[in-house]
């Protein structure tokens, strides 16, 4: 049966978007589906909020869940200290713009100890300003939901999660013994210190990302576009060089490239593309004929193939 | 009907009607709603290359993903030359040391016509609860048999669980048939043999296709040179024209997931639509409580709209101040789901545990969690395709099981309605999910039972009936409830008779 809605829906005076796609409006009910299950079935729900692209999808979503209430649960925003300048800007944007409740963490173990992704690998620090940090902000907040923007076509491992990924109290992921999940049930039930992480975007590609940003006018951080900026190359990666903390190697040099970013992370960590796409309508072409993965830009991927699976298992999203 | 259908037709016998829907005109993928599938069958069957062969040749695989899978297959490449496909799918450590597919994996791809969901399930017959997980939200199942082994238990298994879970669409893929010489006899004896299985789980819509998942002959390229005898659809033909799953259902059905009053002067009912539409104007019932109310509004977040379908998730605002909570369901007035406290259903038992006679669980169906007793009364046996009698459910049975209630329950017959008739069981012991279940029919309460008018009478042992009226919840119904005191074994013979 085609999903054809009457033809006779009234605009708000203040939309003059066209209706969504067939295909977009089934992954958008599916995913406020599971943000007001999580939201009526836990107590102290919150979401992950990393300032990409999927996080921006994934509070569009939340806000239409609730409305016209305000997002129910706090965003916890996981800071390496690392982050591009442009997102925390963003970041802060949006919490004044859209009025949410924003928790910042940052591992305080990074400047007692100083790490950073140059002196101990990009590894450790991963493991030390994300996934501990994380753990550690998930057990102060004393959260028994955290809603992430994990997409299951990301990599291999994560093609294999649940909706609704339970945790054990140290947080970990057991991949042989997941709940089974059936048709649109899902299975809340947790005890006390226990958890679930919940994954909305779960069923969402990252075309179907970009066109519902296309298709939603969803604000995102000006590093996706296309821009002359600071560039050096860096382990087969063309890194951003604006921030004062980055020490060039012997050899390196500093440049100007027209590049942006497919994602976003900590920026010594994330490879820029050259690329002219300017403007979303560019941005959804060039994908649509990219011939590499968005993760490819990601250095902690690479360590071995499994390496996400290890980190997911020890509580890393 | 294509050339190739007619003539696949053809191949095929008539009894089985080919999954070709009426024309329908072809849409780009942006505009129609993706298919979902899954593929099963037994263990080695190939299913992980078969689709690790269509995100291959529909280029859902890039050239980085490709590279790793290029080093990840040194020492496993076969004479071919070809890198090991099931590698894209089976991305646990485990699964890659064993080289089996211990859980499903959610793939994505697409052509110029649809975009697909593909649930890739264990073959393992310790694994059929992760099979059931994956069947549970497919339009259509792609069971694989070995050419060279024909069906096997595990491939009827496979089935019968996709057929109970409401698949009506199978396509067969008799895979490696390079491995017996493209032989024509071979594909149509297990064909044939697979759509006697079909017809006998009541499924009429079967094609069956002759591939090579390795060599991709069939898959998304035709196979002609090979296997000129054949010219049905590839594979991808068959699944660019499948039909999604319908929200057949008997009415307008709300489970309210949540209320939402972010002031005083709005209180709004927010859930998925699970079945029919709605409108402002539209008279509504609110189950269990039976109170009635209109709809003034549906809102979403940039849109006031004049109608919602199944599927659109909504909030609803009615003329009244009703009492209305979450696990409630909306449902229009004229067309109402069934209320009860007893029902019967089918269910996969999904846990080393079973499912234990007499034991309390939580049911979830909806936004509803209630507790349940659950009485097992059959278990299929997947051999012979018969009932029969069990008292418990062992882990991977699919069983018929009473249902008994403290409170009203809210179904739909799941043939009726896929979201509003179907449930799962949770151990409350252990918070695992334990079964996944479907419900077939109302029954009037425990024991033998018939209903006059609203009354309900119950022929029970004296013992029990005694026991049973003592009850805070039976005190509070004399006024419904006649009890009717038999022997045990007469009690016995009633039961035996519902059951019959």
């Amino acid at each position: 049966m085609p999903h054809n809605h009457p033809e006779t829906e009234l605009h708000n005076p203040q939309s003059t978007k066209p209706p969504l796609d067939p295909h977009l409006k089934a992954l958008e009910n599916e995913a406020i589906h599971i943000f007001r299950e999580v939201a009526a079935e836990f107590e102290r729900p919150v979401m992950l909020y990393s300032i990409g692209k999927d996080s921006s999808v994934l509070l569009h979503l939340a806000r239409k869940a609730f409305y016209p209430g305000r997002v129910p649960f706090p965003l916890l925003h996981v800071d390496t200290g690392w982050k591009f300048q442009e997102m925390i800007a963003f970041r802060d944007e949006m919490v004044e713009k859209y009025d949410l409740d924003l928790v910042v963490h940052t591992n305080p173990r990074g400047a007692a100890e100083n790490v950073t992704p140059f002196s101990h690998g990009s590894a450790l620090y991963t493991d030390i300003m994300k996934t501990e940090a994380l753990r550690q902000a998930l057990d102060a907040g004393q959260y028994d939901a955290a809603f992430g923007g994990a997409r299951r076509d990301e990599e291999a491992s994560r093609a294999k999660e649940r909706i609704y990924s339970f945790r054990t109290p140290d947080h970990r992921w057991d991949p042989r013994n997941q709940r089974p999940e059936l048709w649109n049930i899902y299975n809340g039930m947790i005890r006390k210190g226990e958890s679930v992480r919940a994954f909305p975007l779960s069923n969402w590609t990252e075309v179907d990302i970009w066109r519902y940003i296309q298709a939603e006018e969803i604000p995102i951080v000006p590093l996706y576009f296309a821009k002359k900026r600071p560039i050096v190359e860096r382990d087969g990666m063309m890194i951003l060089a604006e921030d004062p903390r980055l020490e060039l190697l012997p050899g390196e040099l500093k440049r100007e490239e027209v590049i942006r970013f497919r994602t976003l992370g900590c920026f010594p960590l994330t490879g820029a593309i050259r690329s002219g796409a300017t403007t979303l309508d560019d941005i959804v072409s060039e994908l649509e004929t990219a011939t590499v993965s968005e993760r490819q830009g990601r250095a902690i991927d690479r360590d071995q193939s499994g390496s996400m699976e290890k980190k997911k298992r020890e509580g890393y999203f | 009907m294509t050339a190739p259908a007619i003539a696949n037709a053809a191949l095929n016998d008539t009894t089985a009607v080919l999954a070709y829907p009426a024309q329908e005109p072809v849409r780009a993928t942006r505009d129609s709603r993706p298919l979902r599938l899954i593929t099963c069958g037994s263990v080695d069957d190939g299913k992980s290359t078969l689709i690790g062969r269509l995100l291959w040749d529909t280029k859902a695989v890039k050239e980085d993903q490709a590279a790793t899978l290029q080093r990840d297959s040194k020492g496993k490449q076969n004479d071919l030359g070809l890198p090991d496909f099931a590698l894209l799918l089976d991305g646990l450590q485990a699964e890659r040391e064993q080289g089996i597919t211990i859980d499903v994996a959610y793939r994505y791809f697409s052509t110029d016509k649809r975009s697909f969901i593909v649930a890739d399930t264990p073959g393992h017959e310790q694994y059929t609860r992760n099979m059931a997980t994956g069947a549970s939200t497919a339009d259509l199942a792609v069971l694989l048999v070995d050419a060279r082994v024909g069906l096997l238990e595990q491939t009827r298994r496979h089935a019968t669980i996709a057929t109970l879970m409401g698949i009506r669409q199978f396509v067969l893929a008799v895979n490696k048939i390079d491995l017996t010489n493209y032989d024509r006899s071979r594909f149509e004896q297990i064909s044939h043999e697979f759509k006697e299985l079909a017809l006998s789980l009541g499924v009429r819509q079967v094609t069956a296709i002759p591939v090579s998942a390795l060599k991709g002959e069939n898959v998304v390229y035709d196979g002609r040179a090979s296997m000129p005898w054949y010219d049905g659809p590839t594979l991808i033909e068959v699944l660019e024209l499948a039909t999604t799953r319908s929200a057949q259902t008997v009415g307008f059905r709300l489970p309210v997931q949540r209320v939402s009053r972010p002031g005083e002067s709005f209180r709004g009912y927010q859930g998925t639509v699970a079945g029919g539409s709605v409108k402002p104007g539209d008279s509504v019932v609110i189950l269990p409580s039976g109170m009635v109310a209109n709809v003034t509004k549906i809102i979403t977040f940039d849109l006031v709209r004049n109608a919602a379908v199944a599927g659109d998730a909504i909030t609803l605002v009615l003329d009244r101040q009703v009492d209305v909570s979450r696990g409630d369901v909306i449902a229009s007035i004229d067309s109402q789901p069934m209320t009860g406290l007893a029902f019967d259903a089918q269910l996969v038992a999904l846990q080393p545990e079973g499912i234990q006679p007499g034991k309390r669980y939580w049911l979830k169906s909806g936004s509803r969690r209630q507790r349940v007793q659950v009485q097992p009364a059959s278990q299929l046996d997947l051999k012979s395709g018969k009932w029969n009698h069990a008292d418990e459910l062992p882990m991977n049975a699919i069983g018929k099981v009473h249902l008994v209630f403290d409170e009203q329950a809210i179904f739909d017959a799941y043939e009726q309605n896929r979201t509003t008739g179907a449930f799962i069981l949770i151990d409350p012991d252990t918070n695992n999910t334990i079964a996944g279940g479907m419900i077939t029919a109302k029954r009037a309460a425990l024991g033998g039972i018939h209903a006059e008018e609203s009354r309900v009478i119950l022929s029970l042992p004296a013992e029990l009936a005694d026991q049973l009226m003592a009850t805070e919840l039976f005190a509070g119904r004399r006024e419904d409830v006649e009890v009717r005191r038999v022997t045990a074994g007469k009690a016995a013979e009633i039961i035996d008779a519902i059951d019959g």
